[in-house]
């Protein structure tokens, strides 16, 4: 049950030309929907079936996110697609943006459609060149053909979508950052509320998804909310593509179930390298805390196992580490991540990123102090819930999940002023 | 959004408010204290310093009291243990990076951080890694910075593009390395940047002419109304040992709102020049002598006293003296039996005089700019010469209003606007275009310029939208009262406002020029605002036709008057020139026999009538400066020595009482009798000269005021051109040329602007070194120098 | 006659230029002119040796009537603009966990060594410039670096000469 959604078309020899992506089916539902003049509703209640879970990391229903825009309101609406992929360990967008953008493309037009958008804007992160220029091609050959533009296939409805391109700033994942940077400002988050559905691109009702959501809406309209649904578990609808990488044999996207055990994704992606033991897994994107190897062999991959286990699945970047890894090094290389990429507006982000990343790098650098570790708890917690958006949380929980399950490594650091695994 | 009220609970205080205002309002309204870094009244909502965190009943989280809406029911805890956890927490994020410098900090004892911080009382820092140290850029002359002292609240960017509706200051820059400011050297050139001072909760931006000078706690405070622009700005001024420090606004939301203009921050520098005249003088064979005061007053009364014809008198008086001031002088004058009295100096067409029975006004509640859905500003460049109206006017376009202008200059306005550009004898034309295509109907020469109007696109459109706005306003400004044919745009502007049942606005220029007008200090109208029955010669008559005896009162020759070559000129040829003057200038030593030392508006009491007709009343502050007087003091000495009836005030509020009687209820009103016929007095030929008076050039004070002197709208006396018209002229590589006007000539700097029609030639009055030339309209020619 | 003054725009950039900044002001909506900035300044840079002079920022602004202040914010902001000369191949390397636990200071260091310049230097030549990046999606491939707009994966020492010198 591999690749049956988002990487379909994989098999194919140049996946990404509209001809080819048409041959598996490509665009039929979309001109179904137009055709026979699909009710909205109806779609969006085919998305809630599915079970389908924003792909982007905070797991949100598709679905009820696209039932809060009131689709009759007057006035210009819009359908982002999130293709900034940044969050450290997560690579998926990029393959559905290589080789199967006509996927997005039209599953985009179907959410215009879905909440009455005539516009819509894939952010595709700014160092994604060739995926990019790939995209923009698409667009174009869809437009030749029809599919974008002015009263779609004699429907009346009308389409058009562009690319925007980043420029380096993760926090332009968030999604009203994200807003902020097409608007041609810096990505500094919003406060919400409002939230986009009200108030959102240029101040206009807006539903902003991650690119693997939007590219699983045509499957889930040709086969139906049941069929996606039921690929998955319980409250984790359909396939995911886990983008898995670290110390493997054969790091990669991964189109899967969402509730395959993670000892299957890690055999799917070689396993091990060099036969070395798993130490740990961090398992949806940097930001996701840490899980100790044996834990995470008897996990599954889906939304309540990762969570069950303290962590969560988020943007579904699985990222492996052997026992050659210091915990402490690691927590420091993520902490100066969140530190460089913090936006800057508002107070606990901006100060206590940098100052939870000169503590860890002070322990790394053997310069600890006895206290450090229950200031780096209390700075963490300082931080998280405080903030604007996410990315406070985002580098507090790498922290207090370190601390939670490698404390010891982290001590070991203070009062020897070496590293335990004689790495770092 | 709805208008109900919902019922809240904070601290367990039941709280009635709107729905969906923010709790900080609801909060601040109720007197509970929620500390704040970010929030600011007037400014938009940014969420981001997080000081002002409180726990909300059943929310995990806390929530920011300035960006959560209240609603039905919700309970509020500020000062519980969850609150105030994560306002310390905030507290101590924010202290990480900031220095401890308050001892040597200017901000010291008004800081809201230090205020703040003290409250919560973290004693050691837990913070042990080096602080950040930002590098400092210079941003003009008015604005002091020490980065790295900034919070990043941001209230100072929102301030540029809210409100003075130029973004200059910004956050460039990433996480930890944001930075507040310029980003790259450059001065700050908003007319209301001083806000931004106040606006800083910390030292990061201070008063750069305040700059060490004293300590927040050592300062008491008076309060003031501004002398400069006719809003009669509220201000509070920081006195130490009888000196003013500094001026600050006072919040009064139907007039400056919680700010106050640069010129009314920053003039108080020019309170101590060196140049003030502290003590009598008089000249005896061309040398300036000290004398008493009373030798001075007696020779001024004896000089006066020999010119036997009181029509050979005539006063000149400025429109930023105080109400009292004012009247006492025309007072003295009309009980001499001279009707020669006026304060409207830079005006040069008095055509209409006879046909106005009132006091001229803004036509509105200053408060209802920001209402208007129409405007039409002719010869105004409100931002400039008024720049909080300014600030209003911008506030009605962004909510939509169209603004519409007639002007011999393009304006730099921070909204969307309808620009007419044109050369100065094309406004009456312009004008007349608009009335057109709105329907006047009229007799005499204002009816030719009606019939040769072309009616264009542009007068289309403003005709149009005055009339369909129910809320609109045709304004005539500072250059188009300066301008020769003022009374044609006068004539025309009141038919246009009638027909399309606009406001018609005469925008009064200085503080007193409602005042001056009640207060007699017209030719036309008498104390009391009534139309006069026997009219003296106005200001420019008085020169045109040389009197033996001038009395001057807080002017300057040259500088304060439409035409600065005859002002100087006719003054010199007088036997007897009396000057109540505060300074004593070059000018004024050529032209005068005798200085009288004033007090200025802070050593004085007085009262300003603003454009709106508001009597606003301060006290003296500090004493006067040297022997220096207040001037009403000075006139009723004069008065008494003059054998004048109704000269014994000891207080100036019997004078003000006497005035206020006078006046009754009499209204403001921009009316005017079908106007005569009246002759377009400007030249269509040759090359014309636009002069207006730059911001800081207004009044003998401000063009004192060192700092703002350095600013951008201090104005420059050069000779600006088109570059198109710089090749006609075959000026185009020129540094220096020669301007010729009616025999006057000077040699100034040439500058090429665009904004700036060709045909015209662009040359400021009201600077020492444009003084010397006639009047701002009208033909001139530069030649190489 | 009424004038309203606009900004002549010719002067600004070369044809080619301006006509690549007005497909990007074509994306966007047209009272929306300011969000083509982005695509904008990426534009200029790539056509002025790969950074940006203040000079040229103020010029976008005039180009998309933007305040300057607004376009120094987002060409400060967003880490791909570079304010200062940099090499004619700016070497991005990602040190982020994946690439960091796949050696990436392996080929940090043999970059280092060989053009013996560190993170955010310039060759004498003027060639080659090193950055440290962030993770830049392509950590299947770790460990990765980008050159201009390529990307390259799974590097060794020796991929890393083989690549460097297959550039002009
Ligand atoms: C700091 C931060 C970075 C994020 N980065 C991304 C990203 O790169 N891609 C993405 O799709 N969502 C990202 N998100 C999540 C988005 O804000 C948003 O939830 C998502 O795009 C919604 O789409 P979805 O519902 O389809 O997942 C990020 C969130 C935060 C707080
Ligand atoms: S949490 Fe960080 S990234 Fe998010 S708004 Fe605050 S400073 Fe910006
Ligand atoms: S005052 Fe509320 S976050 Fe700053």
């Amino acid at each position: 049950m591999a690749n049956e959604v988002c990487l379909r078309t994989l098999d194919l020899e140049r996946p990404w030309l509209l001809e080819q992506y048409q041959s598996r089916g490509g665009y039929a539902m979309l001109k179904k929907i137009l055709t026979e003049k699909m009710a909205p509703e109806a779609i969006i209640e085919e998305v809630k079936k599915s079970g389908l879970r924003g792909r982007g990391g905070a797991g949100f229903p598709t679905g009820l996110k696209w039932s809060f825009i009131s689709r009759n309101a007057p006035g210009q609406k819009y359908v982002v697609c999130n293709s900034d992929e940044g969050e450290p360990g997560t690579f998926k967008d990029r393959d559905i943006l290589r080789y199967n953008p006509h996927q997005l493309i039209e599953g985009m037009i179907i959410a215009g459609y879905a909440i009455g958008a005539t516009r819509g804007y894939n952010y595709i992160r700014g160092e994604f060149w060739e995926p990019y220029e790939r995209f923009e091609q698409a667009l174009e050959d869809a437009r030749n053909a029809g599919f974008l533009g002015e009263n779609l296939l004699g429907s009346g409805f009308d389409f058009e979508l562009h690319a925007h391109l980043g420029a380096g700033a993760y926090i332009c994942g968030e999604e009203t950052a994200l807003l902020e940077s097409i608007e041609g400002k810096k990505g500094q988050p919003r406060y919400k509320p409002p939230f986009p559905a009200h108030f959102g691109l240029y101040g206009r009702p807006t539903i902003i998804n991650n690119t693997e959501s939007l590219a699983s809406i045509p499957m889930i309209m040709e086969k139906g909310g049941e069929w996606f649904a039921d690929i998955g578990v319980k409250n984790s609808g359909g396939s995911k593509l886990f983008s898995i990488s670290g110390n493997i044999n054969n790091p990669g996207v991964f189109e899967i179930p969402m509730g395959t055990p993670f000892s299957e994704l890690l055999a799917m992606a070689g396993g091990m390298k060099e036969g070395h033991k798993i130490k740990a897994v961090i398992p949806g994107g940097s930001s996701a805390p840490v899980i100790p190897g044996e834990q995470m062999m008897e996990l599954n991959m889906d939304y309540d196992s990762i969570a069950g286990a303290g962590s969560m699945l988020g943007s579904g970047a699985v990222i492996v580490l052997d026992e050659s890894n210091c915990m402490v090094k690691i927590l420091e290389r993520m902490s100066y991540f969140y530190h460089e990429e913090s936006c800057g507006q508002c107070t606990p982000c901006r100060e206590g990123t940098g100052w939870l990343y000169r503590v860890v790098h002070r322990i790394e650098t053997g310069q600890g102090r006895q206290e450090d570790l229950d200031l780096l708890d209390d700075v963490a917690s300082k931080i998280s819930g405080k903030t604007i958006c996410a990315l406070g949380d985002a580098a507090a929980m790498p922290v207090q999940g370190m601390l939670r399950h490698y404390r010891d490594e982290f001590q070991y650091h203070i009062d020897h002023k070496r590293c335990m695994t004689g790495v770092g | 959004m709805t208008d109900s009220t919902v019922t809240i609970e904070v601290d367990g205080r039941e709280l009635q408010a709107k729905a969906g205002a923010m709790l900080i309002e609801v909060t601040d309204a109720a007197g509970i204290r929620i500390p704040r870094f970010c929030y600011h009244k007037k400014l938009s909502i940014s969420a981001n310093c997080r000081m002002c965190l409180v726990e909300v009943e059943k929310v995990p989280k806390p929530l920011p009291a300035c960006a959560t809406p209240v609603n039905e029911g919700m309970k509020v805890y500020t000062r519980s243990p969850r609150a105030l956890a994560a306002q310390k927490g905030t507290m101590e994020f924010l202290l990480i990076n900031h220095p401890l410098d308050c001892p040597i900090c200017d901000q010291g004892g008004e800081c809201e951080l230090q205020d703040v911080a003290i409250g919560y009382g973290q004693d050691v820092s837990r913070y042990s890694e080096g602080k950040r140290v930002v590098a400092d850029k210079n941003i003009g002359p008015l604005i002091a910075t020490d980065m790295t002292r900034c919070i990043h609240c941001t209230r100072c960017v929102r301030f540029g593009d809210e409100i003075a509706g130029i973004r200059e200051m910004g956050s460039t820059g990433r996480g930890e390395h944001t930075v507040i400011g310029t980003y790259i050297e450059k001065s700050i050139d908003s007319e209301l940047s001083g806000n931004i001072i106040d606006l800083c909760p910390v030292g990061a931006l201070t008063s750069k002419p305040f700059r060490f000078n004293a300590r927040a706690w050592e300062l008491t405070q008076v309060e003031a109304v501004a002398p400069h622009d006719s809003l009669g700005s509220n201000v509070n001024l920081h006195l130490r040992n009888n000196k003013v420090m500094r001026v600050h606004p006072r919040d009064n939301e139907s007039i400056n709102e919680s700010w106050i203009s640069d010129r009314d921050r920053f003039s108080y520098e020019g309170l101590y020049s060196s140049d003030r005249l502290t003590v009598p003088m008089i000249k005896k064979n061309g040398e300036w002598k000290e004398v008493s005061w009373e030798m001075a007053l007696e020779m001024a009364a004896a000089s006066f006293s020999e010119i036997k014809e009181p029509d050979q008198l005539g006063a000149l008086l400025s429109p930023t003296a105080t109400l009292e001031e004012l009247y006492l002088a025309q007072k003295l004058m009309r009980g001499l039996g001279c009707d020669n009295i006026d304060s409207r100096l830079r005006q040069g067409d008095f055509r209409t005089d006879a046909n106005q029975t009132h006091a001229n006004w803004l036509g509105m509640k200053i408060s209802e700019v920001d209402t208007l859905t129409s405007a039409l500003v002719v010869g105004c460049n409100l931002r400039k010469e008024q720049p909080i109206l300014g600030h209003r006017l911008r506030k009605a376009a962004l909510a939509g209003a169209s603004v519409h202008t007639i002007s011999p200059l393009q304006l730099e306005l921070n909204y969307k606007s309808q620009q007419s550009l044109c050369t100065p004898a094309d406004m009456v034309g312009r004008l007349a275009a608009v009335a057109k295509a709105a329907g006047v109907k009229a007799s005499g020469s204002v009816a030719s310029f009606l019939n040769a109007a072309a009616v264009d696109e542009f007068a289309q459109n403003t005709a149009e939208s005055l009339k369909r706005s129910d809320s609109s306003v045709v304004m005539l400004g500072a250059l188009a009262q300066s301008h020769p044919d003022y009374s044609l745009l006068y004539a025309l502007a009141s038919g246009l406002a009638d027909v399309s049942g606009a406001r018609l606005s005469i925008v009064p220029s200085a503080a007193n020029t409602v005042g001056a007008q009640l207060a007699g200090a017209v030719p036309h109208l008498h104390a009391g605002g009534q139309s006069a029955d026997r009219k003296g010669l106005d200001a420019l008559s008085m020169l045109k036709l040389p009197r033996k005896g001038y009395l001057l009162l807080g002017v300057e020759p040259g500088m304060d008057f439409w035409n600065g070559a005859l002002s100087q000129s006719a003054l010199q040829s007088a036997d007897t020139v009396v000057a109540l003057s505060a300074y004593r200038s070059p000018e004024l030593e050529a032209c005068t026999d005798i200085l009288l030392p004033i007090a200025l508006y802070t050593e004085t009491s007085g009262t300003y009538v603003n454009a709106e007709g508001n009597w606003q009343q301060c006290r003296g502050a500090v004493k006067p400066l040297g022997e220096a007087r207040p001037a009403w003091k000075v006139l009723r000495v004069l008065g008494n020595l003059m054998n004048q009836q109704g000269f014994e005030y000891t207080d100036p509020q019997q004078i003000n009482d006497e005035l206020r009687a006078l006046c009754g209820d009499i209204s403001l009103d921009n009316k005017i009798t079908e106007p005569a016929s009246f002759e377009p007095t400007l030249s269509v030929d040759g090359l014309q000269r636009v002069g207006d008076t730059p911001l800081y050039a207004t009044d003998p004070l401000v063009r004192r005021a060192k700092a703002l002197q350095l600013t951008k709208d201090a104005g420059e006396a050069a000779i600006r051109l088109h570059p198109q018209e710089a090749i006609r002229q075959g000026l185009e590589s020129a540094q220096h040329a020669l301007i010729k006007q009616n025999g006057y000539q000077a040699n100034l700097p040439l500058a090429l602007d665009e904004s700036i029609p060709e045909g015209c030639v662009w040359i400021s009055t009201g600077l020492r070194d444009t003084s010397m030339l006639g009047q701002p309209f009208g033909e001139v020619t530069v030649e190489k120098a | 006659m009424t004038t309203t003054i606009e900004k002549d725009k010719t002067e600004l950039f070369t044809a080619e230029i301006r006509a690549e900044i007005d497909r990007w002001i074509a994306k966007y909506p047209t009272e929306w002119k300011q969000s083509a900035v982005m695509g904008a300044l990426m534009v200029v840079q790539d056509n002025n040796d790969g950074w940006l002079s203040t000079q040229l920022m103020d010029q976008v602004a005039a180009y998309l009537d933007m305040p300057s202040i607004a376009v120094y914010e987002v060409a400060t902001f967003y880490s791909m603009y570079e304010l200062k000369p940099v090499g004619k191949h700016k070497i991005c390397v990602c040190t982020n966990v994946s690439c960091m636990t796949n050696k990436s200071d392996v080929i940090v260091e043999h970059i280092e060594k060989k053009l013996g310049i560190g993170f955010g230097q310039v060759t004498e030549d003027g060639r080659f410039s090193l950055k440290e990046v962030e993770c830049l999606g392509a950590c299947g491939g770790a460990p990765m670096m980008q050159i201009g707009k390529q990307y390259y994966e799974n590097l060794t020492p020796e991929i890393v000469d083989a690549i460097l010198e297959g550039l002009e």
